[in-house]
């Protein structure tokens, strides 16, 4: 029996408009994978008080679920990022893939040398530094002072930028933030309203 | 159609006439299975494996019976399953257990595969769905491994899903589709469950019977790599032949009795088998804020984790070398001019990706091509005889060589990073990979033994 070309053209059709709607079904699936609404209303600003940090002293705070640090350096551990700042790979935080805020894009990255706010989240593979050492006592840092990746070997100054030829590629971010007061830090918003 | 006329009695016989389907695939697989009759002690990881499989599936279906699959609860109802639950902690030692147990036995079935040429042809597609079964327990041990929350599901969960972030351009957003979340929560957690309790299983499962379907349609390898269907008796059974069941099956279970044995006694008195099979930091509920001073994966994934961490971006330049050399030699060797344009182009392309995109994607996709590579020996292999029995003994020896790099960089892999480890994981990752990429040189090379036309054997 000869083919007929009219059932082939409607079989190639019907077939068409069933993987349209097939290709439809499954952008739902796949759009279940992004984070939910509860998880993006949970992305907030938080206030961080900073009264509480003594000189050198580091503390953590929680934004987006992420450890944000706050590390009030002293006039020594400021000059030990100037020593640093051919050692490192990205001194003047110029680098995209983590955009550092413009208002921190200095030497100290920071708006205030003094407190150091950073996501302590290592560029490469997510994981948390350890830290601050000081210089002489960590023996992938050798004499620098700053933080190490505990899961390969990255190795970060006090101002939270990474050492030349380790496996991170950016320095650690500096999540958007402002002053609110002297003492208070908003993390996760910087309009200038 | 014919009606099927049963050669069987009583209840059999009563199936037989309306399923004749259960007889002939029982005679097909197992009593009239001819399988060489020169098999040798590396013959019985396959039957191994799948009893592994079964001691993971009714292990977990009564896991998932008291597990709670949320960020808050997780912790909290594994320790409870331990202390709690009549008999858990066996439950889930067996299958904590054969997590471990599973990579061991299908790393020694690989190696019998290298050692004996089983991926030979005819046996490619054998091959590649036992490597496709090796990617879905990878993602099945990787996907378990976060459902105890504690410190190393968490933070081992952290470090491979940023590996997706490393991909130029979608990288970070691609890490936040995986996660459902910013970081690993919630959301990760209920869709790691999903994957491994019934997505995965379900795949690895339909891998499994085509890998031995597969199989049996061309017939199995042996250690003398000679094909025993080319040698057959005038009822058409090969010569070297012998029925699965009861020859291989008795065999297999003598086996299987002593590998219980040590499994158990690892379950019984070593479960964490001094923190190589569970980790000490998983005892401490996941904490999105501290990492572990120490992180390491579990054991069958550190050797791919080293050769990751030893791509940094001095060690750049070595592969930039490495490459060169590959493609001098392939341009040598080949002479069709569309080939050669492409490997150029190709070369090219590559280089100048080493030197603009950051190591940190360069060891992500060393590390998968670590893995991915095995799918290519089929290919790669280019020897005239299958089995290293007839091969020079030097191709042996390069084997060993091999399989030291990679017990070495499984070892780094459990270490804390330092210059010296970085440098010896270096030099061992160029190792695993020239192993690979030289083997349509070196496996040509060298005096080849004559393969006898049947197969050794010495009957007990």
């Amino acid at each position: 029996m000869p083919v007929d070309e009219e059932r082939r053209k409607a079989i190639a059709v019907a077939a068409a408009v069933g993987g349209v709607g097939v290709v439809a079904a499954a952008v739902p699936f796949v759009a279940s994978f992004a984070p939910s609404e509860r998880a993006k209303a949970a992305g907030a600003p938080v206030e961080l008080d900073l009264s509480t940090i003594g000189p050198g002293e580091l503390k953590t705070f929680e934004w987006r679920g992420l450890p944000v640090w706050v590390l009030r350096r002293t006039p020594e551990m400021l000059q030990s990022i100037k020593k640093v700042d051919g050692e490192v790979a990205d001194p003047k935080s110029v680098r995209t893939q983590y955009p550092t805020p413009e208002y921190a894009r200095n030497e100290f990255r920071s708006i205030k040398p003094e407190y150091l706010v950073a996501v302590g989240i290592c560029t490469h593979l997510g994981c948390s530094p350890t830290g601050p050492f000081p210089g002489g006592v960590n023996a992938q840092l050798g004499n620098a002072q700053g933080f190490v990746c505990p899961c390969h070997g990255s190795t970060f100054d006090l101002a939270g930028r990474v050492f030349k030829n380790k496996p991170a590629p950016d320095n650690l971010p500096v999540p958007p933030h402002k002053y609110v007061s002297d003492t208070v830090v908003l993390v996760g918003d910087d309009s200038k309203a | 159609m014919a009606e099927h006329k049963t050669t069987y009695s009583g209840l059999l016989g009563w199936i037989d006439e309306r399923m004749p389907t259960l007889m002939s695939e029982y005679k097909k697989h197992l009593s009239e299975y001819y399988a060489p009759k020169n098999f040798n002690f590396w013959y019985i990881f396959g039957g191994l494996a799948i009893t592994v499989l079964v001691i993971q599936i009714v292990t977990g279906i009564f896991l998932v019976m008291n597990y709670k699959p949320d960020a808050n609860l997780a912790f909290a109802s594994v320790e409870y399953i331990m202390r709690d639950v009549p008999g858990g902690w066996f439950i889930r030692y067996m299958h904590s257990t054969g997590a471990s147990a599973f990579f061991i036995v299908v790393y020694l079935h690989m190696f019998r595969g290298l050692m004996y040429g089983s991926y030979r042809k005819p046996r490619e597609l054998v091959w590649i769905f036992g490597c496709l079964i090796f990617l879905c327990l990878m993602g099945e041990a990787f996907f378990g491994y976060l459902l105890p929350w504690g410190q190393m599901s968490y933070w081992g969960a952290q470090v491979i899903v940023n590996l997706f972030g490393a991909v130029p351009l979608i990288g970070p957003d691609l890490a936040i589709f995986i996660r459902g979340d910013y970081v690993i929560g919630d959301a990760t957690l209920n869709r790691f469950f999903a994957f491994h309790v019934i997505a995965i299983p379900l795949v690895l499962l339909g891998l499994v019977v085509a890998h031995i379907l597969a199989l049996h349609d061309v017939g199995s390898n042996n250690p003398d790599g000679v094909e025993i269907k080319a040698k057959k008796d005038a009822s058409g059974r090969p010569l070297d032949g012998i029925p699965f069941h009861p020859y291989y099956t008795v065999h297999d279970i003598f086996w299987l009795v002593l590998f219980l044995m040590g499994f158990f006694a690892i379950l019984f008195f070593v479960p964490e088998f001094g923190g190589y099979f569970l980790e000490w930091n998983n005892f401490i509920p996941a904490d999105p804020l501290t990492t572990p001073s120490h992180i390491a994966p579990v054991w069958y994934f550190t050797p791919y984790y080293s050769v990751l961490r030893a791509i940094t971006s001095e060690f750049m330049v070595v592969l930039a070398v490495g490459l060169i050399g590959m493609a001098a030699l392939t341009l040598m060797t080949i002479s069709n001019a569309i080939l050669r344009g492409a490997i150029a182009v190709g070369t090219i392309v590559v280089l100048l990706g080493f030197f603009t995109l950051d190591p940190k994607f360069w060891g992500v996709v060393l590390m998968g091509a670590s893995v991915l590579i095995f799918f290519g020996l089929p290919w790669l292999d280019q020897s005239p005889v299958k089995s290293m029995r007839y091969r020079p003994g030097w191709h042996f020896w390069l084997l060993i060589v091999w399989v030291v790099a990679f017990l070495i960089l499984g070892y780094l892999g459990t270490q804390q990073p330092t210059p010296t480890f970085t440098l010896i994981s270096q030099v061992l990752t160029l190792v695993y990979f020239a192993f690979f990429a030289l083997m349509p040189w070196w496996s040509r090379m060298g005096t080849f033994k004559p393969v006898p036309e049947r197969v050794n054997f010495k009957a007990h």
